[in-house]
């Protein structure tokens, strides 16, 4: 904060910004924002709009996955705008697409979700880490989803044949955290299925959120109690977090 | 069921059912389409509009969107209509009705109007609505006078209050009270200082209640604590004697709706019991507070009425208006930017639906207040939510609420700033709640044209809020 008429040193605001990580004490300008002020957060909300209305791009996601064979599909909703409109649209695959059969135990599908931008800074990154980590399952090929929701998930792995069914989709951008990657796992998918049937590791997005190793290891330890339980969702509660609501 | 319909332009348009009518005669919204019950052209909606401002007012006593035996806040509704409340309009068509108001609030004649809310139900101000243009429910709204109290008065004419939210990831009481002191020193938290807690349990809400119950006794100012729990957890943090000055919960408009909260109406009425026994309030004995939205049916499923079609969301919406009610709030909320894109698609369809709320709460004796919000994935900016804080501020709305800096750093969204309460209060010569405004004063907060002062860490009211952030 600047000295500026009726304006003080930064000092006594100090312990106020030390205790939380909310806008506090960001002074004033008149009633309004002082310059600064605004465009940091002008900035913030950009951010997080540009990471919803990127494009997937394929291309990147499959430079990142080292040659492993990616299938990519697209849900019945035809842009951003229908997709922001429609979820139910999003949760179906667009009319027209077949998949392969290859009846492996698990199918992981990378979803653009709302933010496209976490699954290019994080999702093959994270594919690779749960590739590594799963010697004791077959995996089928990854399946790169565009304009998808979580429920999309549910059609892809029943098509596959998939005994569960991993999506790794772009969370909702908040101001702070605009490439944060969520999983969700789906036992025995298949069209209908409901949020309290997933189980959910959120905020995958090293640095500052969760790295690739420990959620690998989360998701691969919820895998195994899925199997034992031959069930996803509440059941598994214990072992980590349900599904947020509205999340799907 | 009556088929109702009409010819404009050489087309027939037909509406085979009382919310079929509702629902195309609706301005355009996200949600609505969602639910497969939007008008289909521009020339249906506004044939729909034209049928329904000739379809007698009375028609909405006799005729149900959601059916009387299956859900009880219809039942709510129809058993609570005051008939003598009712007759100044009771022989009015939906479009006499808009007229009649339009030609009261030019009168400036706040009795005719405030003195209808019990002879109205939510369908019938939400129909009157949808032939309304913003500026209709500015007018409107802000002759609609609705005034409540507990340890502020809230709803007086010429005064903007604001809910203090000071929501922290963790609940952190240091966090928590660096966001109260903020938002103090800025004039805000008259309304209410309610934080959503980040864990719903008996142990987190009691300590939350205790520590704003601390802030406010300590620096003894007239307002009053919420944690947004459940009413169930609120019910248990009453039972081991908790200060609960108000009783929160989110309603909707349809019972299963409102299952889904997991809220019956006598929960509600034994958690506001319980509230009203402790005797809190020094200048009222309004001790609950519901927040709403547009979209809440739909996104539970719970959203269909009569034959089982879609009823659109505005109209559900006002619906909980009537629960709401019953309960005799301090305060009530939309959350209207909050649910997403596909219940209100951009910065238009949101700044319509809060008017339409605030016009739709006030009229059926609401102190309806307006949380005005956005996501990150709606067509929806800080441009959008000034224009409506400002039709807010100018249509008579009691309250607003604000976070530091725009950003609720706890539920991942954006409302008001502190300084967009300022500027709201600046622009259109509005102020505080009369006992938080003397409060302000009494701590060298406001200079001498009575504006909340730019952020002096000196001044000794200051000094004294800082020295509560460091302990």
């Amino acid at each position: 904060m600047s000295a500026g008429t009726g304006q003080v040193a930064d000092d006594p605001w100090a312990a106020l910004r030390a205790a939380t990580r909310a806008r506090v004490a960001l002074g004033r300008a008149g009633d309004g924002l002082p310059t600064a002020r605004e465009l940091e957060f002008r900035l913030a909300h950009a951010v997080a709009r540009d990471a919803v209305h990127t494009a997937l791009d394929a291309d990147l996601v499959r430079a990142g996955l080292d040659g492993l064979p990616v299938l990519e599909v697209h849900s019945a909703a035809a842009d951003r705008a229908e997709y922001l409109q429609r979820p139910d649209l999003g949760r179906r695959l667009a009319p027209g697409w077949s998949l392969p059969r290859p009846e492996a135990d698990v199918a992981i599908v990378l979803a653009d979700g709302l933010s496209p931008r976490a699954v290019h800074e994080h999702g093959a990154a994270l594919v690779m880490a749960l590739l590594d980590r799963l010697a004791d399952w077959s995996v089928g090929p990854v399946v790169l989803a565009a304009q998808a929701r979580v429920a999309l998930g549910d059609e892809i792995g029943a098509a596959l044949g998939a005994r569960v069914v991993l999506v790794l989709i772009g969370e909702r951008p908040g101001l702070s955290s605009a490439d944060s990657l969520g999983v969700y796992l789906t036992w025995a998918p298949r069209p209908g299925r409901v949020d309290a049937e997933r189980n959910c590791v959120s905020n995958v997005r090293p640095p500052h959120g969760l790295g690739y190793a420990d959620a690998a290891d989360l998701v691969v330890r919820l895998l195994g109690a899925a199997r034992e339980l031959g069930a996803s969702g509440v059941a598994l509660k214990d072992e980590g977090p349900a599904l947020p609501s509205g999340a799907g | 069921m009556t088929v109702r319909r009409t010819t404009l332009g050489g087309h027939t348009y037909e509406f085979p059912a009382l919310s079929d009518l509702l629902a195309k005669a609706t301005p355009a919204r996200s949600g609505d389409v969602l639910a497969g019950c939007a008008a289909e052209s521009a020339a249906q909606r506004v044939a729909a509009q034209t049928v329904l401002a000739d379809l007698p007012l009375s028609t909405f006593l006799t005729e149900q969107v959601v059916g009387y035996e299956e859900d009880d806040v219809t039942r709510l509704i129809l058993d609570t209509h005051d008939p003598v409340a009712f007759a100044p309009v009771a022989a009015l068509s939906v479009g006499e009705f808009r007229d009649r108001l339009l030609g009261w609030a030019a009168a400036g004649d706040e009795a005719a109007i405030s003195g209808l809310a019990r002879g109205l139900t939510p369908e019938m101000v939400a129909a009157t609505s949808k032939l309304m243009r913003n500026a209709d429910l500015v007018a409107v709204g802000r002759r609609a006078r609705v005034v409540t109290g507990l340890r502020s008065t809230l709803g007086l004419p010429g005064r903007l209050a604001s809910r203090l939210q000071p929501n922290h990831p963790t609940d952190d009481p240091i966090g928590v009270t660096a966001s109260i002191v903020d938002g103090l020193l800025q004039g805000s938290g008259d309304a209410v200082i309610g934080i959503n807690p980040a864990t719903d349990s008996p142990g987190r809400t009691i300590a939350l209640l205790e520590l704003v119950d601390a802030v406010i006794q300590r620096y003894d100012i007239p307002t009053q604590s919420c944690v947004l729990a459940h009413v169930t957890t609120t019910l248990q943090a009453l039972e081991k004697g908790a200060p609960v000055d108000l009783v929160f919960q989110s309603v909707a408009g349809t019972q299963p709706a409102n299952r889904g909260f997991g809220v019956t109406l006598d929960l509600l009425a034994e958690a506001r019991e319980g509230a009203l026994a402790l005797g809190r309030g020094t200048v009222g004995r309004n001790v609950t507070y519901f927040e709403t939205g547009q979209g809440s049916a739909l996104s539970a499923d719970a959203h269909r009425g009569v034959d089982g079609r879609p009823v659109d969301q505005q109209t559900l919406e006002a619906r909980a208006y009537a629960v709401a009610r019953h309960f005799e709030p301090l305060l009530v909320n939309t959350v209207v930017g909050f649910i997403g894109p596909e219940y209100l698609y951009d910065g238009k369809q949101v700044i319509r639906a809060g008017l339409e709320d605030h016009f739709c709460g006030k009229l059926l004796g609401l102190p309806m207040g307006v949380d005005v919000c956005y996501t990150n994935h709606a067509e929806v900016d800080a441009d959008d939510t000034d224009t409506l804080t400002l039709l807010l501020g100018a249509a008579g709305c009691p309250f607003v609420i604000a976070v530091p800096g725009s950003d609720d750093v706890m539920l991942h969204y954006q409302s008001l700033s502190f300084s967009d309460v300022l500027t709201a209060r600046q622009v259109l010569g509005l102020r505080p709640a009369p006992e938080f405004e003397a409060w302000l004063a009494r701590m060298d907060l406001l200079d001498d044209d009575g504006r909340v002062r730019s952020l002096t860490a000196d001044a000794p009211g200051a000094k004294a809020l800082l020295a509560a952030a460091r302990s």
